[in-house]
């Protein structure tokens, strides 16, 4: 063995250190953000049972004038202020929730300490990634080891730019770390190949733009179906409440916390509808790939059967929003939908199914 | 809808309508006349409504299922050959529902077919109505201001007129196209949105007529090329070759040759990968046209060669040792390179050497001769294991042959493997205990057949070859066009905001001005409420609040601050 690949053993045993501790900090953040949780449980929110509850229906919500000026101010450069009113029939009046702590100092703490985990987790996974790509001395994508520890590393990176956006989306926190952890176990016993160069096929420029922003896509359609699932929950939630059902316990403490199903449905709409341009650039740039190394820019191998299901799935998603008796609960089943072809592509595609992408190292 | 509306709600309705060109759903059949014209514009509406395409979107996406699960014969006709015989039932069933190529079935062009009537019915009238919208000014303010989505209102000292001019060069400034209708100027922006919307469908349609285009003039042929020899573009040239329905065989083809200089392969030494390929490359010297100039290139598997819109792939390469067979007096009858088909991944090799004409035996008779060719580049030693080589490279290379003679049936007309020995007409020759004459070869050895037979050689020097893929198909520049202009058209789409602004002013007894602005958009956004009050700020420099009347007796009167809104204090 030369020098070179000495050096490359080396660097892919540290990558390999590396996940591992990444694992180990995620695992606190999960403590952390289970804190969190069970801290913020004490407080005794009741924000969108007493919208939906106590107040009267939308109606004579709407009536009154507004009249935008602070009360007996006779300040005269008092800027006007903008007042919102959601459409009529709506339920966008249901204020979101205050998050996991509850407004409970302690589980804000808690929360902080998770966050700040999760960050310090992303920057060691990163390096793990990057030590990789480093051993290999290629991009990391080459097998679904490799797949699965930068998805995960991309997922916590969207989830902290949102945070660093100011985006509220701190609910996302918990859900998020459990796959992460549940991703690299998976990556680490079952999927693990050692670190090695790529078949020739797999040798273009376009692996580069094609399998990142994949890997991006995927993780921005995950963050997509996290919201959607959460939006179901609350929208049921608030619709029993609507009805004069009391709901559980332990969903009212979970699901109070919680943004309005207004804004989580929100929220995934804009996260799905914001990548979907690129996961057809995604597919697009797959398909030039292939013309390059098969020949054909499309041969209905599984892969692309696939990606194009998940594709018409989310523009059915898209539709859906925008088609009269769709909207709602509805249009989030087929997010949920669309996001599990997404997953069958990555993980039941090279398990279960031979073609052309069996490159994948399992 | 035929409710009496009071003149709010029409009025809101009105503000409100247009703001896309979505084709609004309608369940009714048609009017109380129901003759077949009735029949026909229902299912038309039908077809075109949005419910219906998405209905087919979602038919589509299921459709394509069974053709990633049940092996299709496009892409691997043997397999669905085993699918077949393993299930005696199943097969035929599936065969009858043409499950074995999904993507050219009835029902899934069916679905696909539908779609895009569907959208074509649906994008041309959506176009017409966008360019009268765009011709159009956007509709005037609603009575009731303040039930829209986004309101500010304040009192000013400045003239009605004023402000609305104020209002409109600001909004004209911010390229909103507005006007003043009335007591109010009205405003629209981003119309981009409905513009990439329907760039984005119009794409679709274009992508599909490049598909289809492809589809029916492609060609698609494959060649083995010895390292040495040469290839012209011509159908008979072909070791195989298919086209499309409309491809026409006597100008389809694009003239070029060319030679195959040397294949290079080289594969992973070491780990666990070890004898995966690493590089993959051909250096040719082709010439286009009848008789161009002759140009240098080299193939390798991403980068097709590619002479006007033909591409020539490399697809697979192999051995083929050279083989020299002389008769009994010594005389050479045949000196070829004889290309042996891989049957695993490290280049374990088969194939046959014929030798047609030229052979005499023993007794100066006429006969053909034919050898069973067993390759493998890198031998694993002798006694070690069985024939099956260790690397695909050429690090070790042994040839095992075995004998026979008579006749190889090549003239009874039928179609022969090139690469299989029909026996039927031969006979074994025999070693010295009586068994089919077979040897490993070394290169530069030699096997004696026996009774003065002659002999066969195993040349130093094992040739390459490399089969090539020779593929055109017209339309994917289109389709490649389609797919350009359905991504911007989906930026625009989804990343811009139509959205509608009103300024009202009016003069009231008093001579004060009351302004009135309101923002709406297609969906609801935060983004909304932050422009008008961007605007609210500038329009506001201009026409500042006036001071209150009285502060308590009209305040207490007209502020009823939702309780929403003071929860979140
Ligand atoms: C060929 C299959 C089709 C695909 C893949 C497709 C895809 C999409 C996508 C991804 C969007 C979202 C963009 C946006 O929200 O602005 C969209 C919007 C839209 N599509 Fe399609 N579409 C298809 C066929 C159709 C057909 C047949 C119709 C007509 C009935 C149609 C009408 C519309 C309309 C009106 C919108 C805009 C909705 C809105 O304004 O929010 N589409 N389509």
């Amino acid at each position: 063995m030369n020098l070179a690949a000495a050096t490359n053993e080396n660097l892919a045993q540290v990558s390999n250190v590396l996940i591992y501790s990444s694992m180990a900090v995620y695992l606190l953040a999960f403590f952390a953000n289970m804190a969190e949780w069970i801290f913020g449980s004490r407080s005794k929110t009741g924000r969108a049972a007493a919208a939906l509850t106590a107040q009267k229906p939308a109606k004579t919500a709407a009536a009154p004038a507004v009249q935008v000026k602070k009360n007996g101010s006779t300040a005269v450069l008092e800027r006007p202020q903008v007042v919102t009113r959601a459409a009529s029939g709506s339920r966008g009046d249901v204020p979101d929730g205050p998050g996991a702590s509850g407004g409970d100092e302690q589980g804000d703490l808690y929360g902080r300490i998770a966050v700040s985990l999760t960050a310090l987790g992303f920057l060691i996974e990163f390096c793990g990634v990057l030590t990789r790509a480093l051993s290999v001395q290629r991009a990391p994508w080459g097998n679904m080891y490799e797949f699965s520890i930068t998805f995960s590393t991309v997922a916590v990176g969207v989830y902290l730019a949102l945070l660093a956006m100011k985006k509220n989306v701190r609910w996302l926190g918990l859900p998020l770390v459990i796959t992460v952890l549940l991703d690299l176990g998976l990556a680490v016993t079952v999927l693990y190949t050692a670190s090695d160069q790529l078949v020739p096929a797999l040798h273009s420029y376009w692996l580069y733009i094609h399998v990142s922003t994949a890997i991006f896509c995927g993780a921005v359609f995950y963050v997509g179906a996290v919201g959607t699932l959460l939006y179901l929950f609350k929208d049921s939630y608030e619709n029993k409440l609507v009805k004069g059902g009391t709901p559980g316990r332990f969903a009212t403490s979970v699901l109070e916390r919680l943004p309005a199903s207004a804004s989580l449905d929100k929220f995934s709409y804009r996260v799905n509808a914001a990548v979907f341009p690129l996961w057809t650039f995604t597919i697009i740039a797959g398909a030039i790939w292939a013309g390059d190394a098969w020949g054909r820019y499309w041969e209905w191998d599984p892969k692309e059967t696939w990606s194009f299901i998940t594709w018409v799935a989310y523009a059915c998603y898209l539709h859906a929003r925008a088609t009269a008796g769709w909207k709602g609960r509805k249009a989030a089943y087929l997010a949920l939908i669309a996001f599990a072809c997404w997953l069958f592509n990555y993980y039941g595609v090279n398990i279960f199914v031979s073609g052309k992408h069996s490159y994948a190292g399992v | 809808m035929s409710k009496t509306n009071t003149p709010e709600e029409a009025s809101e309705q009105e503000a409100v309508a247009q703001l896309s060109t979505a084709p609004q759903e309608d369940r009714t059949p048609g009017s109380a006349k129901f003759g077949v014209i009735g029949w026909a514009r229902w299912f038309w509406r039908q077809l075109t409504s949005m419910r219906v395409a998405l209905i087919l979107l979602f038919l589509l996406s299921l459709a394509a299922i069974p053709g990633s699960l049940i092996p299709q014969s496009g892409t691997d006709q043997m397999k669905v050959d085993a699918f077949k015989k393993a299930h005696e039932h199943l097969g035929p069933v599936y065969d009858k529902l043409g499950l074995f190529h999904v993507y050219s079935s009835v029902w899934f062009s069916a679905i696909y077919i539908l779609l895009f009537v569907s959208l074509i019915g649906c994008i041309i009238p959506r176009t017409w109505q966008f360019v009268g919208q765009l011709r159009g000014r956007p509709p005037g303010a609603p009575k009731r201001l303040d039930r829209m989505p986004a309101y500010a209102t304040w009192r000013t000292e400045t003239g009605a007129d004023e402000v609305r001019e104020a209002a409109l060069t600001l909004l004209r400034k911010r390229r909103y196209r507005s006007h003043v209708a009335g007591s109010a100027v009205a405003a629209e922006k981003g119309y981009l949105r409905e513009a990439g919307n329907l760039v984005f469908h119009i794409s679709l349609i274009v992508m599909l007529v490049g598909f289809a285009t492809g589809q029916l003039f492609k060609s698609d042929g494959t060649k083995l090329i010895l390292e040495g020899d040469g290839f012209a573009n011509t159908l008979t040239q072909y070791d195989d070759f298919s086209s499309g329905n409309l491809f026409d065989k006597d100008t389809g083809l694009e003239p070029f040759s060319f030679t195959l200089k040397d294949f290079t392969g080289t594969y992973e030494r070491s780990g666990p990968n070890k004898g995966t390929a690493r590089t993959y490359k051909a250096d040719v010297v082709y010439s286009e046209g009848a008789d161009g100039k002759e140009k240098n290139a080299t193939i390798k598997v991403n980068e097709p060669l590619k002479i006007n819109g033909t591409k020539v792939f490399l697809s697979g390469h192999g051995y083929a040792p050279v083989v020299t067979v002389r008769d009994g007096k010594g005389k050479v009858v045949s000196k070829q390179a004889v290309p042996l088909l891989p049957i695993d991944s490290n280049q374990t090799s088969t194939g046959a050497v014929k030798v047609m004409d030229g052979y005499k035996n023993g007794q100066g008779k006429k006969e053909q001769l034919g050898f069973n060719a067993f390759f493998v580049p890198t031998f694993a030693g002798s006694g070690k294991g069985d024939m099956f080589s260790q690397f695909p490279a050429l690090d070790f290379p042994v040839l095992a042959l075995s004998a026979y003679h008579g006749s190889l049936g090549v003239d009874s007309g039928i179609p022969q493997n090139v690469y299989q020995l029909d026996t039927t007409n031969m006979k074994q020759f025999k070693d010295s205990k009586g068994a089919l004459l077979k040897k490993r070869l070394l290169p530069g050895e030699s096997m004696k057949l026996p009774n003065g037979a002659g002999s066969v050689t195993f040349e130093k020097g094992v040739k390459e070859w490399a089969t090539f893929e020779v593929a055109k198909q017209p339309g994917t520049d289109w389709a490649l066009i389609g797919a350009i202009g359905a991504i911007a058209g989906l930026v625009g789409s989804l990343f811009i905001q139509r959205r509608r602004v009103w300024v009202r002013a009016t003069t009231g007894d008093d001579g004060v001005t009351v302004v009135e602005m309101a923002g709406l958009g297609r969906s609801e956004s935060a983004k909304l409420p932050e422009e008008l009050g961007a605007l609210v700020d500038k329009v506001h420099a201009r026409a500042p609040s006036a001071p209150e009347p009285s502060a308590d007796s009209e305040d207490s009167e007209t502020t009823a601050v939702p309780a929403a809104e003071g929860a979140e204090k």
